[in-house]
């Protein structure tokens, strides 16, 4: 059953450099902050980071999923507040969940959580579907 | 900087974008979806990211792409994309502002398919100081 205050199954993703590359390919987004640790580091950053749309993307299957398909997904939204960082050879993970925020018409409104390595890596993330 | 004149203006695409089955089936791969019979939520942002750099940094409107970072992102899913749609993107620079001398944009995208819209979305890019 689900109502409003419904807390949703946690889901892990991991990323890693293979994942950049890929989505970097899928997206067309190939900035070398997202690729190149040397770059990267020479523009202020700790390491490679993940898209921060990447993150959305695998955040939005888990939306679909909940929904039942990505064509039940009506409005999706998120902030990015910190990066997730990916060290050469390691696997990091992205951690989502979800709580039912609304129920109006039909439509359902979640409040998403991501985190990685522990930290909130999406602010402000919503999404409502028709299930 | 951006061109604070440019605010409020809209930029038809007047390109045609054909959508093909093997660009949603890699962008559903990156991430776990095995339906690829439409696009994944997110797979629309493949055709506006590109669009806005276009835009943004012709020399009218000066924004300097190399220093852009990504502040949040929203979309309104009207019907979910499939392959073989012809899509056209229209782009509006809705609000400009700088802060801590950060330049931060919004741009609306609205992606149509005939007469009929599809996806709008929002993006705040954040040119850092």
């Amino acid at each position: 059953m689900i109502e409003v205050g419904t807390v949703l199954p946690e889901r892990i993703f991991f990323i890693d450099r293979a994942m950049l590359t890929s989505y970097a390919d899928a997206s067309g987004d190939q900035n070398p902050i997202h690729q190149n640790e040397e770059f990267a580091v020479s523009v202020g950053l700790p390491n490679v980071i993940a898209h921060g749309m990447l993150t959305m993307a695998l955040v939005g299957k888990y939306v679909s999923d909940f929904a039942g398909g990505a064509g039940h997904v009506l409005e999706f939204g998120a902030r990015f507040t910190k990066p997730v960082i990916v060290a050469a050879g390691e696997k990091v993970d992205l951690t989502v969940s979800a709580t039912v925020s609304e129920i109006l018409d039909g439509k359902i409104s979640l409040t998403l959580s991501a985190t990685s390595a522990g930290v909130k890596v999406l602010g402000m993330a919503k999404a409502v579907v028709r299930k | 900087m951006l061109n604070p004149d440019s605010v409020g203006r809209t930029f038809a695409g007047t390109d045609v974008i054909t959508i093909s089955q093997s660009e949603i089936d890699a962008f559903c791969s990156v991430i776990g979806e095995t339906n690829t019979t439409i696009a994944p939520p997110t797979f629309s942002i493949r055709i506006t990211l590109s669009q806005y750099e276009s835009i943004l940094t012709q020399p009218e409107i000066g924004l300097d792409w190399s220093r852009l970072v990504h502040g949040d992102q929203k979309f309104e899913i009207i019907t979910p994309i499939k392959a073989g749609d012809a899509l056209t993107c229209a782009a509006t620079i809705e609000n400009y502002r700088v802060a801590a001398g950060n330049e931060i944009v919004t741009v609306r995208s609205d992606l149509h398919r005939g007469a009929d819209l599809v996806i709008s979305s929002w993006s705040t890019l954040v040119v850092r100081a």
